[in-house]
């Protein structure tokens, strides 16, 4: 074989190799979607969202507590963690070379990528031991969770607004703080909008978090310094029961709906990016 | 006929960078200078510094004085943002807002200003598209986006929106050569109307051009003003001979 | 001051238009910039809130166990005997950690490579949507339902196919040898290498997009085939390649559920991949609603917690430096 055959052999080999890293990368994607649709829905019904939990092993009820929970929590994450996220954000996009910024850029990247549950350990050691096991320790875990992700997100789409936009309305004698927050802010909403979406998203699905702060419950919600349920810990604990039958079914119904809410929120904001993408 | 805007020793800086050195200029009121030069003569720079855009660059410096209506508008108790709705600025490549309509782009400067009465609003964007000859062009659809126009629209449409806040002074810088040579003319004839009621000062890097649209023009040469006069005396019989040079074509 | 005008002046009769030569003393601009920057303050108070706490929570443990606490191998929350005393020892679950992440390497990047490549170079440009969007797709999904997934889908199909084979292969190898539990480092190991393919494969991608066409070009114009024009490109991105490398060690790190809820639980230096064992994640996670006493217990824990924390916080810097260095590589000023 001359060098010139073997040279396209060898070309043919390796890019097929790059495109079976592509298969194998979507194996365990549809096969985690197809398992928790054909595990799931049969265990949902109106009972399942509506109800409350039944201890391990009992038969019936539903998950409706970890639903309310879920939202609670996250909403009341997103109230601290979006308006922080979206005016830090701002700040180092608007005085990109102001000291304080370039390390809190650093530093704010360190937060982005800090194991979950080292913050269930700050939620737990900052709130849990002073008001005991509740839905604020876990908000405030989670909204850690949010700011690093909202505030980077927030600074790129505020980057990406043109000079020019800023020009034309200081040339009209806008001062520039109103210059920011009207026609910047309007021209990077949909950027700023799409990183809120896909952080709560991210931390929707968060567990380790939660373990350590609202610990989790069976009953529906009963005040802000009490523990509660969600729906990542209700998965997890029904995971761990030894009753399969009657339990791992109500898991995947779980998961099902938990994968809806996050895929769901996905799929929108990437329908609403998607100009982005025809460009190229 | 006075002159609106007295330009006493300026000079500006880039960080370390000497770009414009001693300036000294009066400029007409209700008339069109033209400010031309070669590449990097700094008669962008000169410009800015007109309505206080240049210090908005980081490292940038200027001194000297620039009188509006004999009052230096780099009096230190002076804040630029008045500076500015009293001189407007159309940009070399137009920018309208693109998320806002044309009904909002020319309202955006009265709105950020706090007027919010609909008569008012509604009435100054008429008359301010009349002024710039794109009324009849876009009356139907004025609720489309800013962005929807050709070129010359766009820059028909900046030049209502800087009109809208009722400057005294325009400040044009270049703003026809991202434009084709039929929206160019619309726009020569343009501020040929305008300078009836405003004071126009445009940096141009077409000679004809300032030839053809203006009373008076300065000739700016690596940072110095060269030489300055009305306009067909600069062209017919310049005095400097570097002026004569630029103009016959033999640099720049 | 006379002004002549057109059209009637809007703004004579109201104040949006003082004359020049009023300056307000403090201006809406500082007013922001102080606002915003108050605001943004809150990523050094998290952070120091977070070190703070950590290792005060961690102090009962450090004073007690010292630095053996990191080469300890003994997990004795509840000692056997009357009167000894409780002995904590981290090694098995940083063992565990370092591992599990090397699996995950092992398996993940050359995975996440490929893709990244195949993206970047030989797919044509209209697939590349959505395939970038069913790879983000897999980092959308939670860690939790990962470990759903592998305690009931993986497991059983690696126990029944993968597992025995690979012993049989292998098993001259201590790391292959011995019973095969489902639940196993091994199993951890391959569901983390899952779980970092979306970042990694991510930013190589996009590290390779951004090799500029003249490189490509030139090797082509020499009759390169499309895979030699690739090692162009990885050559060429190899710094930002060994960032995207990083991240996803720093992700296999500090993952907790999916790791949890498949590799057994057991504080156990294992020597085979096919045993349980535990990571310092995972560990908190399985212990720490339980450890009300005695209060070494927590303290052990938030320990390893601070174990954890600085592990990821070297990893981060390491990341960024390696990707600062190699901006500067690229600016020609090394």
């Amino acid at each position: 074989m001359n060098i010139y055959t073997s040279r396209k052999v060898k070309d043919r080999i390796m890019v097929s190799l790059t495109y079976l890293a592509l298969v194998i990368a979507l194996i365990p994607l549809v096969s985690i979607l197809l398992e928790t649709t054909i595990k799931g829905v049969p265990a949902i019904n109106l009972q399942f969202i509506a109800e409350r939990i039944p201890p391990l092993g009992q038969p019936g009820g539903g998950i409706g507590p970890a639903i309310q929970g879920t939202l609670i929590v996250v909403g009341i994450a997103s109230l601290i963690g979006v308006p922080i996220g979206v005016f830090s954000g701002i700040y180092l996009a608007e005085y990109p070379r102001a000291r304080p910024a370039l390390a809190a850029r650093f530093l704010n990247d360190v937060l982005t990528n800090m194991p979950s549950i080292v913050i269930g350990i700050l939620g737990w050691t900052l709130i849990v031991v002073v008001i005991g096991w509740s839905v604020i320790a876990g908000a405030v875990a989670l909204a850690v969770m949010m700011i690093p992700i909202v505030t980077r997100t927030t600074e790129e789409a505020v980057r990406l607004v043109p000079e020019s936009i800023r020009e034309a309305a200081i040339a009209l004698g806008v001062p520039r703080w109103k210059t920011t927050i009207t026609v910047v802010l309007s021209s990077a909403k949909k950027g700023i909008i799409t990183g809120i979406l896909l952080s709560i998203a991210r931390i929707s699905g968060e567990t380790a978090p939660l373990l350590l702060t609202i610990l989790g419950s069976r009953f529906w919600f009963s005040g802000f310094t009490e523990p509660t349920a969600a729906l990542p810990l209700a998965i997890f604990n029904f995971s761990k029961s030894p009753y399969s039958s009657i339990d791992w079914p109500k898991a995947w119904g779980a998961s099902l709906i938990l994968i809806l809410m996050i895929l769901g929120l996905s799929v929108v904001v990437r329908y609403f990016t998607r100009e982005k993408y025809t460009g190229k | 006929m006075s002159y609106k805007i007295e330009i006493e020793g300026l000079n500006a800086w880039f960080g370390n960078n000497h770009v414009l050195k001693d300036v000294n200029m009066k400029i007409k009121e209700r008339a069109v200078t033209a400010i031309i030069g070669p590449s990097g003569c700094g008669k962008t720079t000169l410009i800015r510094c007109l309505n206080r855009m240049h210090e908005l660059v980081a490292g940038a410096r200027v001194s000297g004085k620039v009188l509006l209506d004999g009052e230096n508008i780099y009096g230190n108790d002076v804040d630029p943002v008045t500076v500015r709705r009293r001189i407007g600025m159309v940009f070399q490549k137009p920018n309208p807002f693109p998320m806002m309509t044309i009904y909002d782009n020319v309202a955006a400067g009265l709105k950020l200003n706090g007027i919010n009465d609909k008569r008012r609003l509604d009435a100054t964007v008429e008359k301010s598209l009349r002024m710039a000859i794109l009324w009849d062009e876009v009356k139907d659809d004025i609720n489309k986006s800013g962005a929807s126009l050709s070129g010359g629209q766009q820059q028909r449409l900046c030049i209502a929106r800087a009109l809208a806040v009722e400057p005294e002074v325009l400040l044009m810088d270049e703003p026809c050569s991202a434009l084709d040579p039929a929206a160019t003319t619309k726009i020569e004839r343009l501020i040929r109307t305008l300078s009836r009621d405003y004071t126009v000062v445009i940096v141009t890097h077409n000679m004809q051009q300032a030839a053809r649209v203006s009373d008076f023009t300065a000739f700016l040469y690596l940072g110095e003003l060269v030489e300055y006069g009305d306009t067909k005396s600069i062209f017919e019989n310049p005095k400097n001979e570097l002026t004569e040079n630029y103009i016959t074509g033999k640099f720049g | 001051m006379k002004r002549t005008k057109k059209f009637h002046d809007f703004f004579s009769d109201s104040d949006q238009r003082p004359k020049i030569g009023f300056k307000k003393k403090i201006t809406g601009d500082v007013l922001f910039r102080l606002f915003t920057a108050l605001v943004m303050c809150n990523i050094f108070v998290i952070l120091g809130l977070m070190i703070y706490k950590i290792t005060e929570g961690s102090r009962l443990s450090i004073e007690t166990y010292g630095l053996g606490f990191l080469w300890g191998t003994k997990w004795q929350p509840f000692p056997p005997m009357p009167g000894m005393a409780p002995s904590f020892g981290a090694l098995p679950a940083i063992w565990g950690t370092l591992v599990t992440s090397t699996i995950a390497l092992l398996l993940g990047v050359p995975v996440s490579l490929g893709i990244g490549l195949a993206l970047s170079e030989f797919t044509p440009k209209r697939f590349n949507y959505i395939v970038s969007f069913l790879v983000e797709l897999l980092a959308a999904i939670p860690s939790v339902i990962y470990g759903l997934w592998g305690i009931f889908i993986l497991i059983p199909y690696l126990q029944r196919n993968v597992y025995p084979y690979l012993q049989r292969a292998f098993g001259f190898l201590p790391i292959f040898q011995g019973p095969l539990y489902g639940p196993s480092v091994l199993t951890a190991g391959i569901v983390l290498a899952i779980m970092i393919i979306p970042t990694v494969s991510a930013v190589s991608r996009d590290v390779f997009s951004a090799v500029p066409n003249s490189q490509r070009e030139a090797i082509i114009a020499l009759g390169a085939t499309r895979w030699e024009t690739a090692k162009i490109v990885i050559s060429y991105g190899r710094s930002g390649v060994i960032g995207a490398i990083i991240l996803g060690l720093g992700r296999a790190v500090g993952e907790t559920m999916a790791v949890t809820m498949v590799i057994g639980n057991s504080f156990n230096m294992f020597s085979s991949l096919f045993e349980p064992g535990y990571t310092l994640p995972s560990i908190i996670a399985n212990e720490f609603t339980e450890a009300s006493s005695p209060p070494v217990y927590i303290s052990a824990l938030i320990e390893v917690g601070l174990v954890l924390f600085v592990l990821a916080l070297v990893i981060n810097a390491l990341a960024r430096f390696i990707i600062w260095r190699s901006t500067k590589i690229a600016r020609g000023a090394v």
